[in-house]
Parts: C-alpha cells; sequence; structure tokens
C-alpha cells in the first residue's frame, strides 16, 4: 500500500468563511486521480471520522477539471473563538496524509 | 473584430504587496479598470468586531498609492472591496483617510464613492420578523437580541453597487463588505458580457495572480474577455497559468467547487472548459450563471468580554511522562486559586482555553496521537473573563499554579514552566464572535447599503 501523500501534489485545509473548513486532495494528472476514487477509500464515512462529525454533515466532491478531491464540513469551533485551535483553518489536514491507499499500477491500464 | 474587455487585479489583497514594474507595464495593455479586494474573516471576528484593519497603515498605504496614481494615470477606475478587511464603517474610513493623505501628496483630484456596508438596525430587525432573513449551513441560532446587540454587522454587498458607484461618476470606488467576485464582475456584467463568464472570471481574479503554477510571490493577473470566452494572463512574465492551475483554484476556500453563490445568482462551474492558450495563458468557456433571487449575506460580530494569555515550555521528564493526569488535576486547583480572589460565583463567568503543543495543539480533540508526548510540551493558556483586569489577574493566577503545582516523584518547590517571554503573561484586549451566517432577502440589490460620493 502506499501512502496518500504519496500520490497526492497537494494535501491542505483552509477556511471557508468562518462557519466551515475544506479539505483540498489535488493529484498530479487524471491517472492518480482516477485511481484513488475509483479505490474508493476516501468516504464521507472515513471523512467523518477524521473530522468528528456526522456523516450527514460531510461533503464530499469529486472534480476532475483539477484532478482533486474535495471535503468540506462545519467547523467544529467557529474561527476566532477562544476555543478554535487553527484561526486560518490551514494545518488541519495531517492524520489523512498517511492514509493507506492501493499502490498506482506500474503501467497505466490498457 | 469580437468586442473584448480587459482589467486588471494587481494582488489578492490589498496590504499584501506586488511588484510595481509589472504593474506599470500592465497599465499599458488596455485596461478598463484595476479592481482589488481587501477583505478576510481569516483573522478572526476582531477585525470588523474591534475596529482593526487586517494589514497595517503603512503597508496599505504603500500598495493604495501605487493603485491611485496608476489608475488615475491611464484615467480607469479603481475599486477596492471590503476596505480594512472586514468592511466595516470604521475600516471604510480608515482607507478613506488613507486615500486622502495619497491625493493630497501626489496633488491629484479625483471623485471617490464611498459604500457603506454597515446597516440600519432597525431595518435588520424587520427583515428578520418579516422571516426574510435566513440561515445558512452552518448557522448558530439567533434571535433578535444578536441582530440588535452585535458589535458590528456587515451587509456583503454584490455587483450592482459597484455598477451604480461608476454611474454617479466615481474614479475610485471604495466599498465596505463585498462579496470578493462583486469587485470584478460589476462592470463586464454591466457591459453585458456573459454573466457566467463574468462572474467565474471574477471569482479567479479576485486573489490577484494566485491561480498560478506556482506562487513565489503575490503579483496580478489580466483579465481579457469576450462574449465567448475569457483569458488570464499573469502580470509577471516568470509566472504562468495552466488549465490544471486554474481550474484548481475553484477549489481554494470554496466549500463547492462546482457550485458558488453570490447575491443575485448562482455560479455553475459544471462545464467551464480550461484550455492553454500558451504556455502561460489559459481560455476558460462554458461557465454558467442561474439567477436566484437576490440575497445579501450578513457578517456580525459580538464582543464577549476580555482576553489574556500565558505561554510557557515544559522539559521535565517526569511531568512528560504522566503529562494527562498531573496536568488534570492542576484544572481544579487555578480554579480554587481563582475562587478565593473572585468568589465561588465566578465560576461560569470566566474561562482558560488550554492549547496544549506536543499533545494536541492544532487539533484539539480531533488528534488522534495525543496519547504519543515528545520530549517538551509548549503549554497556551488563554483566559477570557467579562473585563480585561479579571482575565489578566486569571491568567497570572493560572501561570503562577502551574509553575508550582506539584510532581509526585520530587520533593519540594519546584518551577514548571519555561517562559520564553517577559513579562510572562498578557492582556490580549476585547474579544470578539463571528455570530452570523444568515442571508438577507432585499428588495432593490442597494436597499442595504447608503452611498456617497466625495471631490478630492
Amino acid at each position: 500500500m502506499a501512502r496518500l501523500r504519496d500520490l497526492a501534489r497537494l494535501i491542505r485545509t483552509k477556511n471557508a468563511g468562518p462557519f466551515q473548513l475544506t479539505l483540498d486532495i489535488l493529484f498530479p494528472d487524471a491517472r492518480s486521480y482516477e485511481h484513488v476514487v475509483a479505490s474508493g477509500v476516501i468516504t464521507r464515512a472515513l471523512m467523518a471520522g477524521f473530522f468528528q462529525f456526522d456523516e450527514a454533515a460531510v461533503k464530499l466532491f469529486h472534480y476532475a477539471p483539477a484532478n482533486a478531491i474535495k471535503v468540506t464540513v462545519p467547523r467544529a469551533v467557529v474561527c476566532g473563538d477562544p476555543e478554535d485551535h487553527d484561526l486560518f483553518g490551514g494545518q488541519q489536514f495531517g492524520p489523512p496524509v498517511d492514509l493507506p491507499v492501493p499502490d498506482l499500477p506500474a503501467t497505466p491500464n490498457a | 473584430m469580437t468586442r473584448q474587455i480587459r482589467y486588471l487585479s494587481p494582488t489578492g489583497m490589498l496590504g499584501v504587496g506586488f511588484s510595481e514594474d509589472h504593474f506599470r507595464a500592465a497599465l499599458s495593455t488596455g485596461l478598463a479598470f484595476i479592481g482589488c479586494d481587501a477583505g478576510s474573516t481569516d483573522g478572526g471576528p476582531a477585525n470588523l468586531g474591534g475596529n482593526k484593519p487586517f494589514f497595517s497603515r503603512a503597508a496599505v498605504k504603500r500598495d493604495l498609492r501605487i493603485l491611485v496614481t496608476g489608475a488615475r494615470s491611464i484615467d480607469v477606475p479603481l475599486l477596492i472591496g471590503s476596505c480594512g478587511g472586514s468592511g466595516g464603517d470604521w475600516n471604510l474610513q480608515w482607507v478613506w483617510e488613507i486615500v486622502q493623505e495619497i491625493a493630497r501628496e501626489e496633488n491629484l483630484h479625483f471623485r471617490t464613492a464611498l459604500i457603506s456596508s454597515e446597516t440600519d438596525r432597525e431595518l435588520l430587525l424587520r427583515k428578520y420578523r418579516e422571516g426574510r432573513v435566513r440561515a445558512l449551513d452552518p448557522a448558530p441560532a439567533i434571535d433578535e437580541s444578536v441582530l440588535r446587540e452585535a458589535s458590528h454587522i456587515v451587509a456583503m454587498m454584490g455587483a450592482e453597487a459597484y455598477v451604480a458607484a461608476l454611474e454617479g461618476g466615481a474614479d475610485v470606488v471604495l466599498a465596505g463588505r463585498s462579496t470578493d467576485a462583486a469587485i470584478f464582475a460589476a462592470i463586464p456584467v454591466a457591459q453585458g458580457f456573459p454573466a457566467g463568464l463574468a462572474w467565474h472570471a471574477a471569482k479567479i481574479m479576485e486573489c490577484g495572480g494566485a491561480a498560478v503554477v506556482t506562487m513565489e510571490k503575490p503579483e496580478g493577473m489580466i483579465c481579457t474577455m469576450t462574449d465567448e470566452h475569457f483569458t488570464l494572463e499573469p502580470v509577471s512574465p516568470k509566472q504562468q497559468c495552466s488549465p490544471l492551475s486554474v481550474a484548481a483554484h475553484a477549489l481554494y476556500e470554496t466549500a463547492d467547487p462546482y457550485f458558488m453563490a453570490e447575491p443575485g445568482g448562482l455560479m455553475d462551474l459544471t462545464d467551464a472548459h480550461y484550455e492553454a492558450l500558451d504556455e502561460r495563458r489559459v481560455r476558460v468557456r462554458g461557465s454558467r450563471f442561474e439567477p436566484r433571487p437576490y440575497t445579501v449575506k450578513l457578517e456580525g460580530a459580538t464582543s464577549i468580554g476580555y482576553r489574556a494569555m500565558v505561554l510557557g515550555g515544559v522539559r521535565d521528564p517526569v511531568i512528560l511522562e504522566q503529562f494527562g493526569s498531573w496536568f488534570g488535576g492542576l484544572k481544579e486547583h487555578i480554579a480554587e486559586n481563582v475562587d478565593a480572589v473572585f468568589g465561588a460565583q465566578s465560576r461560569g463567568q470566566y474561562q482558560i482555553d488550554y492549547k496544549l503543543y506536543g499533545v494536541n495543539g492544532v487539533l484539539g480533540q480531533r488528534e488522534p496521537m495525543a496519547a504519543q508526548v515528545g520530549h517538551e510540551i509548549g503549554l497556551v493558556m488563554v483566559t477570557l473573563a467579562p473585563t480585561q483586569e479579571m482575565a489578566y489577574a486569571i491568567a497570572g493566577q493560572a501561570a503562577h499554579m502551574v509553575l508550582h503545582h506539584a510532581v509526585p516523584q520530587w520533593q519540594g518547590l519546584l518551577s514548571n514552566l519555561a517562559f520564553p517571554v517577559a513579562p510572562h503573561f498578557w492582556p490580549l484586549g476585547e474579544a470578539w464572535r463571528f455570530v452570523l451566517h444568515y442571508v438577507v432577502e432585499v428588495d432593490d440589490p442597494l436597499e442595504l447599503h447608503a452611498m456617497r460620493f466625495e471631490e478630492i
């Protein structure tokens, strides 16, 4: 198994306004993007676990124009509240970075 | 020849800087206007609640001087949205004073429109009672008191406000809180360019040159629009746009990469197509805009008290190997110590938030590796209380309690925290909270936004 970071070109989180947090997983090409999407590893249930929200609150997008998977969740704490740990939401992506994903096949599938 | 419009976004946020050489070169490319977004909520609610600019006066004045002199030198409108970060009235006035200063220093004369986004509270309350204030998802619950008591409430204006300002003869438009894209969509939409292209381009352009392959430093972007497509070109000859870099920009800070709500409709990028024109330029077509009933988004910040903080590090291996249990006992000791000064009834009036770096300082309760403690832990304690005096006092008490909290294996008086800054606890001033994630239905796009004109 590979790790998600081995296949992605960028994994990041950021505020999407003060009330939502969004995770972007961008792949370098359509092949690696489609491989990870087809693997079915990244699901709303998995992301609900990472972000500790009900699955119903997790939005998952497959965005082929940028070879990207996007996940948007409510912010557990509103941006800038005393309990907030991450004002810009920029460092919330740690746990999925090492997520096991199936290795990319050595040559593109025929 | 098909008609076209060209405009410049010199940087993603006013005050963050850009290269003057590239900006000056872009002025001779046939621009119809220059726009710049100045807004962000990323800094938290203090910008709006506490009348604070996002960037310093010096940084904003540096950028504004180049923008104002540049726009006047080619006689095109300069549109600045969300002045001062939050777009509140104080923030708008702050930018207006800087613009006046620049005009005096540069001996420039022009007409400025100032568009306020702080709305009459009675009007908002009436809308609320009429059921015309609607929650976005997710939204904190509100009642009339939230709308009445918020320190500041701003309404995010749409493209129409900019158009009205220009129809009033403005050379420079200083807008309060605005949607980022409205700054750049206003003129192309008013000139009849397809709304789908105009809004999609605006959504990319509001970030300046951010949609490039590799952003080494903030620079601008030029957009050229026809009735069929728009083309993006970075102002820096060293930077490139690629279909991937432009498409990826639809992800940045957005909740949904396909649909984005604006005051009068919904951007639909489902069928947007990105094509490399050459190694630096990207052409986009196929974006749509679906008109919707006109709604204006509200942002609001409410004062929640005053804060103070303590910062310290723990390096004692004996503490670290039992950190959870050691620290658990400490919180009650701090509470008892505060009781002694402020009385037991003070519990519930104040709070202390603990950020434990090396444990779960970044992810908080979501941290799966919180049990793996390394060779040191950084402790941030932030107090919140009804007065600055009380918040500061509690921070001092908390610092002292941690400093000398007993460690079972050691005998004698301990000093458990390495404080990196003297003095070791500090008042942080007033604190605010974002309290609104709502839209208001309006009868007219300009209903909530008062405008005035000033001649320099």
